[in-house]
């Protein structure tokens, strides 16, 4: 390796650092304070290298990596997204548990799991990448061991992942079977000059999409993800919902880019079944919750059907639609779990509708700003989700895929009654049912409230004025 | 900039309301107050430098403009334009807009930041839909009015507020996000035939769609539009919506939210589809008969007070949808009447709804009774206004259905003849108003308090432009005048030859 391939793998080396950098503080018997602003310091400093090394791209790694644009800006929301969820982390966990510390070391090497699948071009990367994103989710999700839900949502998510892991593995050695190679580029050349796929290779792929399936939660394999969701710790769950998703679609998008599997029918025909199942069945299973984090479960079902649909037609707009609304989904989705980390008290989390009745007239801020998120998720203009929504249905319908994108709207339509029946609860009423705030970490509090403000303009923004971003965007190559 | 100004002003407003809400209840009001009349002298002001000029065969039809890129990478423009259609609508937006600050004077008491914040954002939406000039632009206000709605029906109506607010919102959301596929095709379609991307309206204008998908996109456009109005299989949310809201929001409802309906056919569907419009032509005028009808029976058979009035507004753009499918001036003429004074007097109705809940605590007609003997103002005033809604020579109303049916007759007899017996039903549930109400046995220990000063003041300004535009109806039809016939002009020429360049209708 050249001096040039470690400063390109800069920002996730310093992830990885960091993690070991974090452990030696814990040897130390630092206070969690100290460990928790280090990690932030960490977790920017990781976040800024990644401006350093944009002249360097796109660059290759051997026969792993591949850093570019569009890998850059995943790992970047990667990192943001650990990072806000580092933030929310400290209140969340100080009142809890005896030691919250080895929690930074986990959630450094999940960062760096999912960063490293945003820009791996191998099978073997990618298995390495998903493994070190899981594994760290095991110990993240069953944290708060005492709790009944947290171990059982940790064992449920133990199982399937590590079945779903089993799946890929056969997967990806059918398709190795069949082409000889690991490399997605090499795997190209194979299929490059066929009409149809080889049946071991459209096998293998099914498995992939089966073990990939499981990560990204899609339907038909989403059963763990209400569970997982409403028992790991809220900062998890954020993270869940975001990053490990977000790693795991950039790679499968770059999988498909670069073998160009979106020209095979049988490979868009599943694809397509797997965005109409998800989009349907994740707004239908979200209508009659009652718990927010459940909600949030099946609508992020939704939304990753709504992401497959940008996804299918493969063109360049794809990945345009994918990267926006990857951008708008992790700013709503962290500001929704970071209200409900803020709001959460020391012995239960603030997850039932009913602890929101009447929160926008004791804590009108907080209740803006979930609102906001909510609004989002639902796509009403003036906030991040319309624009996206819009970029979506604008890159299916360019290619015909007109029935997709009006199941899209269909299925979004249920999504408007239980986001709005969270919005109405914090708008009537005056209950008095969360304990109010006890104020104990004044600074982080701050802190905390800063960041989420600062999400809740990034929505706003991007309803608004997304014009900069769009065109960031439409810079954005795979190579 | 005019234009700009007055989304900005309602906007700004509404926010400095909401922030100031929090240290004196009073303020929003006083705030609100001065917003909405700020935009209304503005418009006011203009309209009347610009009445001389109007004259009934100007061309330039386009009076201003304003026009910024805003998402360029897609071709969004932020692009307001204003005709006379629009400037009516205007006129009449921010007319109501007083109207409804005054009427929630005393009604409103908790929260008035957050009230007069969606009041005023419901007055920027809808008047930024009348300007939009983009189509991305034109959905984005169609939304935006959406959510203040939803909060003013879902936080101060009445008991089953919450169901009505899911109702209203679900039924024109989805609605609205066919318009949004349909905007899209037609995006694509008209980027295909010339390589531009852009969603401006004189652009797409000239669009020559394949004509099997023609017909989709106007349905996308129609149903949206339609769900608005209401029209009859649509209609559903309507009555509980009403109902269920508050005075204002009953007054915005049936005198802004619906007329966006209305304008978008007039704006959108005629325009930029002409043929299909004259394909789907007979069956849109038969659901508009069928909704004269059946709002009329359905208003004649209810108890409620509001839920009768809601009803009547099915009925009355029932004659709406007929006029905009006749085609031809004079209908169009009385379509462009009928949204005006149907604002009013529906309006007028409804606030006399919300005065008699105030004071009996009841919407229930079958509780109420003799109301003159303690309230001959309001009696007479609400005879006014019933006279008004049946049509009655010497009030707006009756002009605009004249012109209505005298239109539709050149288009389809048969189904004006229909459409005409819709006068006599309306005669009905007019009459049992009055009857019901004012007149009739006196009901046991009622309090009736005649109006005050502040309810003098809205009902005068109500009765004098109801009035007034029944018997001076000229200014008006002279401002829309241009806009109508532009539209005519479209639809004379346009079965004829499809391929013809429809750029002339919009260019300047």
């Amino acid at each position: 390796m050249s001096d040039t391939d470690f400063s390109a793998l800069m920002p996730l080396l310093l992830l990885a650092g960091s993690s070991v950098l974090v452990m030696l503080l814990i040897v130390v018997k630092f206070s969690h304070r100290i460990i928790q602003v280090s990690s932030l310091f960490l977790f920017v400093l990781s976040f800024t290298s990644l401006f350093y090394i944009k002249k360097l791209l796109p660059y290759q790694i051997g026969t792993l990596f591949v850093i570019d644009d569009f890998g850059i800006f995943i790992i970047g929301l990667i990192v943001f997204s650990g990072l806000v969820v580092n933030i929310l982390s400290y209140i969340y966990f100080e009142e809890k548990e005896e030691g919250p510390k080895e929690y930074y070391v986990l959630l450094f090497l999940c960062t760096l799991g999912a960063g490293v699948l945003a820009v791996s071009k191998h099978f073997v990367s990618l298995f390495l990448g998903l493994e070190i994103l899981t594994v760290g989710l095991y110990a993240l999700i069953a944290y708060l061991r005492k709790r009944h839900h947290s171990i059982e949502a940790g064992i449920k998510y133990l199982i399937l992942a590590a079945f779903s892991s089993a799946f890929l593995l056969f997967g990806m050695a059918l398709i190795y079977l069949e082409t000889g190679t690991m490399e997605f580029s090499a795997m190209a050349s194979h299929v490059v000059s066929m009409q149809v796929l080889p049946p071991l290779f459209i096998t293998g792929l099914g498995m992939m999409l089966v073990g990939v399936g499981f990560k990204l939660a899609v339907v038909p394999f989403h059963m763990w993800t209400a569970d997982v969701y409403q028992g790991a710790p809220v900062p998890v769950t954020a993270f869940i919902a975001t990053a490990s998703k977000g790693g795991v679609l950039a790679v499968l998008l770059r999988f498909f880019l670069a073998i160009d599997g979106f020209r095979f029918q049988t490979v868009a025909l599943i694809l397509i079944c797997i965005a109409v199942a998800s989009m349907v069945v994740g707004n239908l299973l979200a209508l009659r919750q009652k718990n927010l984090k459940r909600i949030l479960a099946y609508s992020s079902i939704a939304h990753l059907g709504y992401l497959m649909v940008a996804f299918i037609p493969g063109n360049t707009m794809s990945i345009q639609a994918v990267s926006f609304y990857l951008f708008a989904y992790f700013a709503t989705t962290l500001a929704a779990f970071g209200v409900i980390a803020v709001l959460s008290g020391r012995e239960e989390d603030a997850e039932e509708i009913e602890n929101y009745r009447g929160l926008f007239w004791r804590h009108p801020g907080q209740a803006c700003i979930l609102s906001a998120a909510l609004l989002s998720l639902a796509g009403i203009p003036l906030t991040a989700g319309f624009t996206g929504k819009f970029y979506i249905l604008a890159a299916g319908i360019q290619k015909g895929f007109w029935a997709l994108a009006i199941i899209l709207v269909v299925s979004s339509v249920f999504g408007l009654y239980y986001y709005l029946r969270v919005i109405t609860a914090m708008f009537t009423g005056t209950g008095q049912t969360i304990p109010e705030e006890d104020e104990k970490h004044p600074v982080f509090f701050r802190v905390s409230m800063l960041i989420l403000s600062v999400l809740a303009v990034v929505i706003i923004w991007l309803g608004v004025y997304p014009d900069q971003v769009i065109s960031y965007m439409q810079q954005l190559q795979v190579k | 900039m005019i234009l700009v100004a007055l989304i900005c002003i309602t906007m700004t407003g509404g926010i400095l309301g909401l922030i100031l809400g929090k240290w004196n209840k009073n303020l929003p009001r006083w705030i609100a107050l001065a917003s909405v009349s700020a935009g209304f002298l503005i418009l006011v002001s203009f309209w009347l430098n610009l009445n001389q000029s109007i004259s009934i065969n100007n061309d330039g039809n386009w009076l201003i403009e304003f026009r910024q890129t805003w998402i360029g990478s897609f071709g969004i423009s932020f692009h307001l334009a204003a005709d006379g259609l629009s400037f009516l609508l205007l006129i009449l937006t921010f007319f109501l807009g007083i109207i409804a600050v005054l009427c929630s004077w005393t009604e409103i008491t908790e929260r008035t930041g957050f009230y007069y914040f969606n009041l005023l954002w419901i007055l920027a939406g809808v008047s930024g839909v009348f300007m939009a000039m983009d189509l991305f632009l034109f959905y984005f206000f169609w939304e935006v009015m959406l959510i203040p709605m939803y909060f003013l029906i879902g936080i101060w109506g009445s008991e089953n507020r919450v169901y009505a607010a899911y109702k209203f919102f679900i039924f024109t959301q989805a609605s609205g996000l066919l318009m949004l596929l349909a905007i899209l095709g037609l995006y694509f379609i008209h980027a295909q035939n010339t390589g531009i991307y852009t969603f401006d309206y004189f652009e797409l204008a000239g669009t020559i769609v394949p004509p099997a998908f023609a017909f989709w996109l106007t349905m996308g456009f129609m149903i949206a539009f339609a769900v608005k109005l209401p029209i009859v299989p649509f209609h559903t949310w309507l009555p509980d919506a009403h109902s269920e809201a508050p005075t204002t929001g009953s007054l915005i409802l049936a005198g802004l939210l619906l007329k966006t309906g209305a304008y978008g056919m007039l704006r959108f569907v005629i325009p930029l589809f002409p043929a299909t419009a004259h394909q789907i032509a007979f069956p849109a005028m038969l659901l508009g008969v069928l909704g004269i009808i059946y709002g009329a029976i359905l208003a004649f058979s209810q108890t409620d007070l509001k839920r009768l009035v809601a009803f009547t507004s099915v009925s009355h753009m029932g004659f709406v949808m007929i006029g905009i499918f006749s085609f031809n001036e004079l209908a169009l003429q009385g379509v462009v009447m009928q949204l005006v004074t149907h604002a009013i007097s529906t309006g007028a109705l409804f606030i006399m709804a919300g005065m008699l809940k105030e004071r009996l605590h009841t919407r229930d007609m079958n509780r109420m009774g003799g109301l003159w003997l303690g309230m001959p103002q309001m009696g007479a005033i609400g005879l006014l206004f019933a006279m008004a809604s049946l049509g009655l020579p010497g009030t707006g109303n009756f002009i605009a259905e004249f012109l209505i049916l005298l239109g539709a007759f050149k288009a389809n007899i048969w189904l004006t003849v229909l459409a005409t017996s819709g006068l006599v039903f309306s005669a009905v549930y007019s009459l049992r108003i009055v009857q019901k109400i004012f007149l009739g046995p006196q009901q046991e220990q009622q309090q009736t308090l005649d109006f005050s000063l502040r309810e003098k003041l809205v009902m005068a300004v109500l009765t004098l432009s109801i009035i007034g535009l029944g018997l001076y109806p000229q200014p008006v039809l002279n401002t829309a005048a241009p806009a109508i016939n532009k539209l005519v002009s479209i639809m004379m020429t346009e079965p004829v030859d499809l391929q013809k360049d429809r750029q002339t209708y919009v260019r300047h």
